[in-house]
């Protein structure tokens, strides 16, 4: 029932459109990139300084220079460029990026994204995300829609440190999607084999018609 | 012999620039575009109770992680610190203070800094803990947290090629925090691959100006890879 991660990182990248610049996220965002519809150019930043993001080297090209935000090893591209981090969020902050794409731990019926930090457990820091989400043009979040407990994850109130405010567009979760509206959130598409009963009954936040 | 900006080690161009409690700006992002000679240095010299701004604090063993071990470091100001057991152990025990900053924010307050720039304001992180006790205003409708810019004792930077006259190149992304941390520094030592003559970098080319560099150094780097990821190849 519903999506695995696969889909739901088909589905995010239905999301893209042709001549877009796009920063994805680490987790699920990352899998986007193996879907982007045929016909789509985009171009995806890395928040460390590049511009045109590659695929992974093949095993010894691996160059120490040349690492994505995950500090994973990557290659460049034709229209590739390099700058340093102050340029780098000057185009996040500056609204050039087109779409995020990122995790959640939470978001809320007004777009409040809480993904960094979780009281008395190990706090890694936000790294470039509360950035991000203020800057960039679109926010999608994509994430499970309930965690391990079976509690959901889609809220009335985030309870987790926040992000950012109303920050948040669409939300891509395994059950469906909605988009943040005035006054709650909207059911846009139902992921396959869930009803709507089940998802609203697996979502805390308001949903309006 | 004349005025040079040349030093042979990294122990040398430190000479006379250190002591306890002073604050560092340190180029590199994760272990990539780390001024690991520089680090090595500080590590010998011994100096103590340091604040460092740094994206990351390297990892354990190796990077900002070594002044970790050797217990040099008093704060760090980051964004992100996860891969780091003995960072944890030192944060959980109080010995170490960590003021956490969105990694654009960090980057912002170094370049301002450098550029003469007190303050700025930005949307990053309003209604979050990040604008909790800071000055907020309305721009056009839309609430911005004041940040300060920041100015440090000295910067250590990784570059890839210099002239002698203090002009830098970097490579890749190798360059990500170098640049905005070299000019928020009062002093900026800078380790490279290679010292190149002068004239035979472009001068259109030049991605930091000399004027911002007052040490250099030459050395071998280790450039070590914390994620390893490849992919096969077709057959």
């Amino acid at each position: 029932m519903g999506w695995d991660r696969n889909q739901m990182a088909a589905r995010a990248a239905q999301e893209l459109q042709d001549g877009w610049y796009v920063n994805l996220g680490i987790g699920i965002p990352t899998l986007v990139v193996n879907y982007i519809p045929e016909g789509v150019n985009v171009t995806l930043q890395s928040e460390n300084g590049m511009l045109g993001m590659g695929p992974f080297p093949y095993e010894g090209e691996e160059d120490p220079d040349l690492i994505n935000a995950g500090k994973q090893t990557i290659t460049e591209l034709p229209q590739t460029a390099y700058f340093d981090s102050a340029q780098s969020f000057a185009m996040i902050r500056g609204g050039k990026i087109a779409m995020a794409i990122l995790g959640a731990m939470e978001v809320s019926e007004s777009g409040d994204l809480a993904n960094w930090m979780i009281p008395g457990k190990l706090v890694k820091g936000m790294g470039g995300a509360m950035d991000l989400v203020a800057g960039v043009g679109r926010v999608v979040v994509v994430m499970d829609h309930t965690n391990k407990a079976g509690e959901s994850k889609v809220l009335k109130a985030c309870t987790l440190p926040l992000t950012g405010r109303s920050v948040v567009n669409r939300i891509i979760t395994n059950m469906g999607v909605l988009d943040v509206v005035e006054g709650g959130l909207k059911l846009v598409e139902l992921a396959d084999g869930v009803t709507e009963a089940e998802l609203r009954a697996a979502t805390e936040a308001t949903l309006v018609n | 012999m004349g005025f040079t900006k040349v030093y042979n080690s990294a122990g040398e161009a430190l000479d006379g620039l250190l002591f306890d409690g002073m604050t560092i700006a340190a180029g590199g992002f994760g272990l990539c575009g780390i001024p690991e000679l520089l680090i090595d240095a500080l590590v010998a010299s011994k100096v103590k109770n340091l604040t460092i701004a740094s994206n990351n604090c390297g990892v354990d063993g190796f990077g900002l992680g070594k002044l970790l071990d050797t217990k040099q470091i008093k704060k760090m100001i980051s964004s992100y610190v996860g891969e780091n057991a003995e960072f944890m152990r030192q944060y959980l025990s109080g010995e170490l203070e960590l003021e956490f900053n969105p990694q654009g924010t960090l980057a912002e307050r170094m370049r301002a800094g450098g550029a003469g720039i007190p303050g700025f304001y930005t949307a990053t992180g309003v209604g979050t803990v990040i604008a909790d006790g800071k000055e907020t205003k309305i721009f056009n409708g839309r609430e911005y947290v004041l940040e300060t810019g920041l100015v440090m004792d000295l910067s250590i930077v990784k570059a890839w090629k210099a002239d002698p006259s203090g002009n830098l190149v970097f490579r890749k992304t190798a360059r990500n925090f170098n640049p905005p941390a070299a000019t928020c520094g009062k002093v900026c030592v800078v380790e490279v691959e290679e010292i190149v003559p002068l004239g035979s970098l472009d001068p259109d080319h030049i991605h930091l100006p000399g004027i911002y560099v007052h040490r250099i150094i030459q050395g071998e780097h280790e450039k070590r890879i914390e994620q390893r990821t490849t992919r096969k190849r077709e057959a």
